[in-house]
């Protein structure tokens, strides 16, 4: 038989006993350790891109979730200072009402006063006239009357003056007779 | 499907080459017959050069380690006969020109046989039984060397790319690490996962170690020096006990589906049983068969191809075509190169496919 294809007895013994010894020793000090190794870094990296997909959505959300929060945020900020600038004219308007009613009461009260300062001082200008119409009567009288002949004159003018009057009077009285 | 189309390409490199060679030496053996130089004489008779006897000499296990040269160191010899174990040293035996007497028998070297010679030593054996004795050779031979060298280099690696998933554990694989991690991922998610299914993971332990040495072994043969030079591989010894183990591995898995297909098929007659376990039982013992002869025999005819070509050197004895030759050699050994892997990957493959089907589950 060809030695090429008759196998060695010996060489079967050796190469069972070596290559049982190399898988004994492979499979429980590299195998083991290396393949577990392996799967434990395949599963990390799966959960780590499963994280971080879940993060992104997470992310995602938040970001729609603050731009939504952001628009209402403007929205009512709109709101505020619509409102804002509503009650400063409303203010604005109120307080010039007031300030014209106040301006017109005083106004009133002012020209009330007036007139009775004018009344009283009116009155009271009525009263020197008078006193001193009085008084210039008085004296003008006094100063025609210090004389003899000038009373006489007086009298004499006031009579006729009366006469006058009454004839006046009688022309009147024959003019009703008519 | 692999191993007849890997077959073909093989076949058809070496019709290739040797279409090349037969139109290159054709051509160029005018020339060099003339330039004919003597060559090294001993005892002033020139030894003719014989390459097949060569080429198996360099294929075959031997008793001594050729290192380069004429350097060869002797490997310890330990035999087991009838009448006791006897362990001395090959070196006794001066590489065949001297026969050693032991504590039982007397022992000749014959074609790097060791032979049991009567105790006159004039009679040869031609067999390695003698008379009323008998013979088990288990001396550490350069294959079991070279073995347990690749047995150590596989354990310094792997031990070491073990400690680096131990020291950077979630981190990205570095050096050796990185390099290893690759292949180990390929057995895993290329050979036993789609072959097995989802019970992959009990078998990864024997699927690499299987891949890892197949493959190593395959590479250090390669190697025309020490530490290569063996021809581990392409011992069919060392394939018979790869594919036993494919063998045991296959059918101690096999489960109840497995075994009532064997011998209890369904949809085929009661009397077509009998002939349904023979065909069964071939079946079985064939797979791991092919797996056998398979890695022996790609590797041991790529490194027939590969002494060949280095032989016609000696053969035309002339250097003139040393540079052809060692193209040649170039071209085969780069080659080789593929093969070491390929057939590391097929041998895994196929065992993974024979597990997967042991233990398939029903599906109808």
């Amino acid at each position: 038989m060809n030695p090429l294809v008759t196998p060695d007895i010996g060489l079967i013994v050796w190469t069972t006993v070596s290559f049982g010894v190399l898988f004994f020793l492979l499979a429980k000090f590299a195998w083991k350790p290396i393949m577990t190794a392996i799967d434990e870094r395949e599963r990390s990296i799966e959960d780590s891109l499963l994280k971080a997909e879940a993060a992104k959505e997470e992310m995602a959300r938040l970001t729609s979730e603050n731009e939504a929060l952001l628009k209402q945020a403007r929205a009512e900020r709109d709101i505020i200072l619509h409102e804002a600038k509503r009650v400063k004219d409303q203010i604005v308007s109120d307080a010039k009402d007031i300030a014209h009613k106040e301006a017109a009461r005083m106004i009133e009260l002012a020209r009330v006063e007036i007139n009775n300062q004018k009344a009283i001082a009116m009155a009271d200008v009525k009263n020197q006239v008078a006193t001193l119409s009085l008084e210039i009567a008085e004296k003008v009288l006094k100063q025609q009357l210090a004389d003899q002949k000038k009373q006489d004159e007086l009298v004499s003018q006031l009579l006729k003056e009366v006469n006058i009057e009454i004839s006046d009077f009688g022309i009147a009285i024959s003019e009703l007779e008519k | 499907m692999y191993k007849s189309s890997i077959l073909k390409s093989k076949i058809f490199t070496l019709l290739q080459i040797c279409a090349v060679f037969l139109t290159l030496t054709s051509l160029s053996q005018p020339a060099f017959s003339q330039e004919k130089t003597p060559e090294s004489t001993e005892n002033g008779v020139e030894k003719k050069f014989e390459p097949s006897e060569v080429i198996l000499e360099h294929i075959a296990d031997s008793h001594y380690f050729h290192l380069w040269g004429d350097v060869a160191f002797p490997l310890p010899v330990i035999l087991y006969t009838n009448k006791g174990l006897e362990v001395f040293s090959a070196a006794n035996f001066e590489h065949g020109h001297q026969d050693y007497t032991g504590k039982y028998y007397t022992y000749r070297l014959i074609g790097d046989k060791i032979n049991i010679v009567g105790a006159n030593s004039e009679l040869t054996e031609s067999s390695t039984v003698f008379k009323g004795s008998s013979l088990i050779d288990l001396s550490i031979t350069r294959n079991v060397v070279s073995m347990w060298m690749s047995i150590l280099f596989l354990l310094i690696i792997f031990f070491s790319v073990s400690s680096a998933y131990k020291k950077n554990v979630g981190k990205a694989p570095k050096g050796l690490q990185s390099f290893m991690e690759p292949i180990i991922l390929f057995v895993r998610d290329d050979i036993a996962r789609p072959n097995i299914g989802y019970k992959y993971q009990r078998f990864m332990p024997l699927l690499l170690t299987i891949f890892f040495f197949i493959w190593i072994n395959n590479l250090i043969g390669l190697v025309p020096f020490f530490p290569g030079g063996s021809n581990l591989t392409g011992n069919i010894a060392v394939t018979l006990v790869l594919s036993v183990i494919t063998l045991l591995m296959v059918n101690l898995n096999g489960n109840k589906h497995y075994w009532k297909h064997i011998f209890i098929p369904a949809d085929v007659p009661v009397w077509i049983w009998p002939l349904w376990w023979v065909i069964e039982l071939v079946g079985i013992i064939s797979r791991p068969f092919a797996l056998m002869i398979r890695l022996f025999a790609n590797i041991t005819a790529g490194h027939i191809i590969v002494l060949s070509l280095i032989s016609l050197i000696f053969v035309f004895k002339s250097l003139y075509i040393a540079p052809v030759s060692v193209a040649f050699v170039v071209f085969m050994d780069i080659l080789e190169l593929l093969v070491a892997a390929l057939q590391a990957f097929i041998f895994t493959l196929l065992t993974a496919l024979f597990i997967g089907t042991a233990i398939e589950e029903a599906h109808h």
